[in-house]
């Protein structure tokens, strides 16, 4: 029987691993090379790293450890993929068939897409003809507003779109999208709990597998998306806060009678 | 060390397949050309997205004749991955008909889980059951999950020649071994310890 997949989300800004909150807030928490062994020997099913750097690097690097030095963003991706035996999923600043196949090149096994969705939504047919779809996750951004309307962003939350998640995951279904990333920004960084309407509507919505992002606090979480339907459960910071999160997170999932891989 | 020619048919990543070998303490290299293959110890035909697709690369690029005579003429070590496992099959039936390489007896039909619930493609973690007198699977406790993304299936003329099987709607060929030729639908270069293992078992054959 098929396993409920459980995915961190490691997120990279100027080359440094970061926290992240209400898609807004971001603290660097450390070296994500110095991390790789580490990652890479957790018990999980695969691996997303997002690098959510707006606008031009300013790569920091701390000379406290005996790492290699960096010269760009990617080669973070070829020492991840290296030693990583899991699928890994590599977003962000992906604007072009060459940006993506650049990123393949150097290990990725899927990549995702999120603002390339609205600017350019052929890039995903593009992607898929060469790569498979199963290589294409497209990344949604939710955010809840007050009145209870929820509305799709890009780049955190400065740009709103006009669109509403489930007709927009269904277009990118039609587009040709392997999977969707679902995140909340209204979640993100508070560990209350995922948004479960809004991962039961689009989950119910679509044929493709949905993962389920943002909100994570404790590990009992996790099983209330797979209850509301989610394919795969995926969080950021509880990965970083917690001693280990790989098989407590799926010691939990056991517990709630989900099927999963120990 | 064995040498593992990776063939780029232009077609899927090739880069975590060698990643894989390397990590196993084989020597891989990625083979552009068909006169590449004549050097490897082994090969391996990884690939994803549809059957035609790839045997029309595979065809335009003059690949089919050399990986017949690799395979079949000089017998030698052959791993096809995904859609490289589907791409041995006589005939493929996703999206119209097409003639496969023809190294293993079947044909490849989209996946019909009578289970409406099920989602296709089959993306995931599941559970692989080794059969009698496989050696894929040496030196591990059976079941063990392995990584899978597919919506089509290989179904041999001779079971016999499954070396493992998986359950998803149904049962099908999760692994097949027929003498020197080995498939495999999951990716064992992305199945952690138990698909590492396998890629060792691979490079095995012959010792």
């Amino acid at each position: 029987m098929l396993k409920t997949r459980l995915i961190p989300v490691l997120l990279l800004k100027n080359g440094q691993l970061v926290r992240s909150e209400d898609f807004s807030i971001h603290q660097i928490i450390g070296d994500p090379v110095y991390e790789v062994k580490r990652f890479n020997e957790w018990n999980v099913d695969e691996l997303i790293y997002i690098d959510i750097t707006q606008g031009e690097y300013s790569l920091q690097r701390r000379t406290d450890h005996k790492t290699k030095g960096l010269e760009g963003p990617l080669d973070i991706l070829d020492e991840v993929s290296k030693t990583c035996f899991v699928p890994l999923t590599w977003g962000g600043r992906i604007r072009s068939f060459d940006d993506a196949a650049e990123r393949f090149r150097r290990g990725a096994d899927k990549i995702t897409l999120n603002h390339a969705l609205f600017e350019t939504p052929d890039l995903v047919d593009k992607i898929a003809k060469r790569y498979g779809s199963q290589a294409v996750v497209a990344s949604v951004d939710v955010l809840r507003h007050d009145d209870g309307r929820y509305e799709v962003f890009t780049g955190g939350k400065d740009t709103a779109k006009g669109k509403d998640p489930v007709k927009w995951t269904k277009e990118l279904e039609a587009m040709g999208a392997g999977e969707i990333l679902l995140q909340a920004i209204h979640k993100d960084g508070k560990g209350t709990g995922y948004d479960i309407d809004l991962i039961s509507s689009v989950s119910a919505a679509v044929k493709i597998p949905v993962i389920a992002c943002s909100g994570v606090g404790t590990y009992e979480h996790y099983a209330k998306a797979v209850d509301a339907g989610a394919s795969a459960v995926a969080a950021a910071n509880i990965w970083h806060f917690k001693e280990l999160s790989d098989r407590n997170g799926k010691r939990a999932l056991q517990r709630a009678g989900v099927n999963v891989r120990l | 060390m064995k040498t593992v020619a990776i063939i780029d048919y232009g077609l899927g990543n090739l880069r975590s397949v060698y990643n894989g070998f390397e990590y196993v303490g084989a020597k891989p290299f990625i083979a552009e050309k068909p006169q590449d293959l004549k050097s490897a110890d082994c090969t391996v035909l990884p690939g994803v997205g549809a059957f035609g697709d790839g045997m029309e690369h595979l065809r335009g690029n003059g690949w089919v004749e050399p990986i017949q005579n690799i395979a079949m003429k000089d017998k030698k070590p052959f791993l096809g991955i995904c859609l490289g496992m589907q791409l041995l099959a006589s005939t493929g039936e996703e999206h119209g008909n097409f003639e496969g390489l023809g190294l293993v007896e079947g044909k490849v039909v989209k996946f019909n889980p009578e289970d409406p619930s099920i989602r296709i493609p089959h993306i995931g973690w599941n559970a692989v059951t080794a059969q009698e007198g496989s050696k894929s699977y040496d030196d591990l406790e059976m079941p063990q999950d392995y990584y899978f993304v597919h919506s089509y299936v290989f179904q041999p003329s001779d079971p016999s020649v499954i070396s493992g099987t998986c359950q998803y709607g149904h049962d099908f060929a999760a692994s097949i071994e027929q003498g020197n030729i080995w498939g495999a639908q999951f990716h064992p270069e992305k199945s952690q310890a138990a698909g590492l293992t396998f890629l060792r078992n691979f490079l095995k054959m012959g010792d």
